[in-house]
């Protein structure tokens, strides 16, 4: 039974973390632990792949540890098995880099035993049947992973990224908890089933779902609740930043997918308006932050939230189309969420991985002192370049065709029933659009500041290609990301098995279309064929440079660059990533972040130079987060007075409160 | 399907032939408003064989992506003139892209352009690459309220599609197809650096977009990006043509009388677009560079608000 590989695999993850405890300091402790990750998720992804392509019928098991009388129920599902196979990809690939990343990592032993843990804590909420199981997954997910963030807990910033996330994480459980508190409605229901049975009535319902974006929000980093994840993720070391990136974020849409389509129970477009308009504000404000940023695994951050945005875009109008009734919306819309999930966390994990290539080979992580890059990293250069074109939805490659799908379901919200709907889908498109418009500008930036140009400081210049492992794993996510581009169908149709259950339809089969082409209706009223169009560039391309090689035989010549004629002899004067946003910044950002830019100008016969100030305002933490941390500390203070009475105040105050609670109950009676 | 693939061929010939007679035209009557003689129409024709022949002459810090890019620009924006329908819909590759593609293949020759802009190192090459994804930022946008207008009358994103449903006549005359006539209208303007938004006769620095880019280009590799953005003004105003004139475009399977009549209508309505443009350049100042935000934001208004119209008219 394929569930029990899951059982004792996932068992043995925890076995590993126990194992890295004890060898964490030695090279047999890295290459075992990471092997034996690598080794697991390996055959966990196996199983799932072949659970997710063949079709699965849901198995059930339930283990005599836990909670007394209750015990652990594990179910794997077609949509279980989805996740697993994105969690397990990203896991073994994770591991392969990290055989050659972690030979870099200072504190070895601080990693070793939290990454296993932080594995099986993934896959056990994915695979969780109740209530208690799924919650012990969530948080072993989220304390190991906060344990991982703080390992390097002396460098600047990282306690702050720390505690941030720490009280988003307990945010993020409580709501949960208290999610779980209500289904279970007084009557022990913990199990998924008997909370299927009697679903919520519409108004608790309403209640729940909100509760329950915030919970999974918080983790996934919808905004405003994803001002810890910019923080963490770049925190931790980066093979654990693409995992926290292209996996755990997953992890937290699996929550919303579940309880949203599946536990409670018959869904309200009230909910599907909410999350596609959180969605689309996620995405272009995710972006506008990533664009902003000189830091490169912030920036990476940053566009993981504007990823987390399209996914909730795409969950949001399955909602509202399940809601009407519209089978065949909810599952273009369900299926296109689904396989930007998938798309996400091939090409983030691969951005990560770029990016801690570079900051292994440069110990630097603010590109505006890289540069030239791709001269002496051409390997990762050539796989960065790949994650971000991906990244920025251009075909042939994957990230187009899910936001193409999204695209598509957007297009066919006029048949639904709602005024506010109908006003709303528009809006969330243009939202979409100046998202995908935007993150190109970002990627072009993140890409042509680190690795394009000439370098700006002597350790960019002496950068050297980083190992084998790493590379082995960049150029697998690479090569995953041409394939899901270009034979979208094969996934779509897998994906079928999982989106029919909970939107109640299915997309046309995608193998019996001509030429493997990809549709988004029966009637063809929109197709798109990703490999004829990669062979269609890449034949008019050859062919194009063969002609003129042949026909023009002319000899090329190295020189100088040219520059009008006045090229400038520092690569200091080149752009940077502060100059490269700066129109963008002025066109968007005055007002979003009220950014300010000041020449500092020093008064005449001073040697000093002049230098430019800017500043940027962070809206959401200074609108939400400043008073709520303001009413914190006051209260803290408050209460603190509390602490430096004398006893006879202290034996008065124990005097009221009995009183008190007396009273009270005598009312409540 | 052997035909089919033969008359795709001819469409694809036909764009690249058409694309520097265009802008040879544009500059010729643009010379003659300004009562000045000009050159020949065949002008480009001209420039393109010398760049041709020329040596190439390559900046020590350029890398391999300087090399590869002209060809992945030429070949993104050739393959999306190739999916716009000229004088003939239904053909072999239109199925295999959408509009929605065709702004993305868009998106893909600038996103190479903007990193060849930036690979040699010098500042020109990044403002030049930092002012055109800020106008595409907004133009992409745009183009795809427009695309949203578009398909939502059609039910369908497939440009052949579209071209054909125009031709049926059930569109009829609508307010929202006014507003993305002149919303896409705008968006070409933007997209092909034309004035008011970039003077593409210049290379002054305080206006330059998209020569600054070019600046470190030579021979062969910048015939090929100048052939490109040739191809990349017909493709728009193929566009505007299929969409608002489809007059004369053959439908799948027609014999080779319609598909005569096609080419010789279709050379018609380009000459008339490039005839305009000029005449709508030589009127008009170019604008500052912030100011161009505020004309794409327009454009990108427009198209939000026909769409808005037809989802709201749609439900009567």
């Amino acid at each position: 039974m394929a569930l029990f590989a899951f059982v004792w695999l996932s068992a043995a993850l925890l076995g590993a973390g126990a194992a890295g405890a004890f060898f964490g300091r030695s090279s047999f402790g890295r290459v075992g632990v990471y092997g034996f990750c690598l080794g697991a998720c390996g055959v966990q992804f196996f199983v799932a792949v072949g659970l997710f392509f063949g079709s699965v019928e849901p198995q059930t098991v339930a283990l005599p540890v836990g909670i007394p009388w209750i015990g652990t129920h594990l179910r794997l599902d077609a949509l279980s098995a989805f996740f697993l196979m994105v969690i397990n990809l990203g896991g073994a690939v994770s591991s392969l880099y990290a055989l050659g990343y972690g030979r870099h990592e200072s504190a070895p032993n601080r990693v070793l035993p939290f990454y296993p843990l932080f594995l099986f804590g993934m896959n056990l909420t994915a695979l969780a049947d109740d209530a208690f199981t799924f919650l012990v997954g969530w948080e072993f997910m989220s304390v190991a992973s906060w344990l991982l963030v703080v390992s390097h807990h002396r460098e600047e910033g990282n306690t702050r990224a720390g505690t941030v996330y720490f009280l988003m994480t307990a945010v993020s459980a409580q709501c949960l908890l208290i999610v779980f508190a209500l289904l279970s409605n007084g009557e022990g229901r913990f199990l998924f089933d008997a909370i299927r049975q009697a679903p919520p009535s519409p108004e608790m319902a309403r209640v729940l779902a909100a509760l329950v974006v915030v919970g999974a929000g918080a983790k996934a980093g919808l905004v405003p609740l994803h001002v810890w994840l910019p923080l963490a993720h770049p925190a931790a070391p980066s093979h654990v930043s693409a995992l926290m990136s292209g996996v755990m974020t997953k992890v937290a849409v699996y929550a919303l997918v579940r309880f949203l389509f599946d536990l409670l129970g018959p869904s309200d477009w009230t909910w599907g308006a909410g999350l596609m308009l959180l969605g689309g504000v996620t995405a272009v404000m995710g972006i506008l932050y990533a664009l902003t940023q000189s830091d490169l695994k912030r920036l990476l951050a940053y566009s993981s939230v504007e990823n987390i945005g399209i996914i909730a875009i795409g969950l949001g109008l399955a909602l509202a189309f399940r809601a009407a009734g519209l089978s065949h919306g909810a599952a273009l819309a369900l299926t296109a969420a689904l396989f930007h999930v998938f798309n996400h966390s091939l090409y983030k994990s691969l951005l990560f991985f770029g990016a801690g290539a570079v900051l292994n080979a440069t110990s630097e992580r603010n590109i505006d002192r890289l540069g030239g890059l791709i001269h002496g990293m051409p390997i990762t250069a050539f796989c960065f370049l790949v994650g971000a074109m991906a990244i920025s939805a251009l075909p042939p490659l994957n990230g187009f065709v899910s936001e193409w799908l999204t695209l598509q379901a957007i297009l066919i919200s006029p048949a639904l029933p709602q005024w506010l709907l109908k006003f709303l889908s528009p809006a969330v498109g243009a939202l979409l659009a100046l998202s995908a418009a935007l993150t190109a500008a970002c990627f072009v930036k993140a890409f042509g500041i680190t690795f394009l140009g000439r370098p700006r400081t002597s350790i960019a210049r002496q950068a050297r290609e980083t190992d084998r492992w790493s590379l082995s794993a960049m150029i697998l996510l690479s090569s995953l990301c041409f394939l899901a581009g270009g034979f979208p169908g094969v996934m779509v149709d897998a994906l079928a098995s999982v989106v029919a259950p909970l939107a109640g339809g299915r997309l046309p089969h995608q193998s019996a279309q001509s030429w493997l082409t990809l549709v988004s209706a029966e009637n063809g009223r929109s197709s798109y064929n990703g490999w004829m169009l990669f062979l269609f560039i890449l034949v008019v391309s050859g062919l194009t440079s063969y002609g003129l090689r042949r026909w023009f035989p002319v000899p090329l010549r190295r020189s100088r660059a040219w520059d009008c004629g006045y090229p400038e002899t520092s690569p200091m004067t080149q752009y940077t990533a502060v100059s490269f946003s700066q129109p963008i910044r002025r066109v968007f950002g005055s007002v979003v972040f009220s950014a300010r830019e000041k020449v500092i100008m020093p008064p005449p016969g001073d040697l000093r130079s002049a230098r430019l100030v800017v500043t940027l305002g962070d809206p959401v933490w200074n609108v939400l987060y400043r008073p709520i941390i303001g009413f914190v500390l006051f209260a803290a203070d408050v209460v603190n007075k509390t602490r430096f009475f004398t006893i006879r105040h202290y034996l008065t105050m124990i005097f009221c409160a009995l009183i008190l609670l007396l009273m009270v109950l005598a009312l409540w009676r | 399907m052997i035909i089919n693939l033969l008359v795709q061929g001819a469409q694809m010939t036909l764009i690249l032939v058409v694309a520097p007679l265009l802008i040879g035209l544009i500059r010729c009557v643009k010379a003659r408003l300004l009562r000045r003689r000009g050159p020949s129409a065949f002008q480009p024709y001209r420039d393109l064989a010398r760049l041709f022949r020329k040596e190439l002459v390559v900046a020590d810090s350029a890398s391999w992506l300087f090399r590869v890019a002209p060809y992945v620009i030429f070949a993104n924006t050739w393959v999306a003139a190739a999916l716009v329908p000229t004088f003939a819909a239904g053909l072999f590759i239109s199925r295999s892209a959408d509009m929605i593609a065709i702004v993305a293949l868009l998106g893909g020759a600038r996103f190479f352009l903007a990193l060849a802009g930036m690979d040699v190192g010098t500042s020109f090459g990044g403002l030049g690459a930092s002012r055109e994804m800020m106008i595409a930022s907004v133009a992409e946008p745009a183009m795809l309220m427009i695309v949203f207008c578009l398909s939502l009358l059609a039910e369908t994103t497939q440009l052949s599609s579209f071209a054909v449903f125009m031709l049926s006549g059930e569109a009829g005359l609508r307010v929202t197809l006014g507003m993305v006539l002149l919303a896409l209208a705008m968006v070409a303007l933007a997209e092909n650096g034309r004035i008011p938004i970039d003077n593409p006769a210049t290379h002054l620095e305080l206006t330059m977009i998209h020569e600054a880019m070019v600046l470190e280009y030579s021979g062969r590799h910048l015939a090929l990006i100048e052939l490109a953005s040739a191809v990349k003004l017909v493709l728009h105003l193929s566009m505007l043509a299929c969409v608002f004139a489809p007059w004369g475009v053959a439908e799948a399977g027609a014999g080779p009388r319609a598909l005569l009549t096609g080419v010789v209508l279709y050379l018609v309505k380009i000459a008339c677009g490039g005839v305009l443009l000029a005449m709508f350049e030589t009127g008009i100042a170019k604008m500052r560079i912030f100011r161009v935000v505020d004309f794409l934001s327009c454009a990108l208004m427009l198209g939000l608000l026909g769409a808005l119209l037809l989802f709201v008219s749609r439900s009567f």
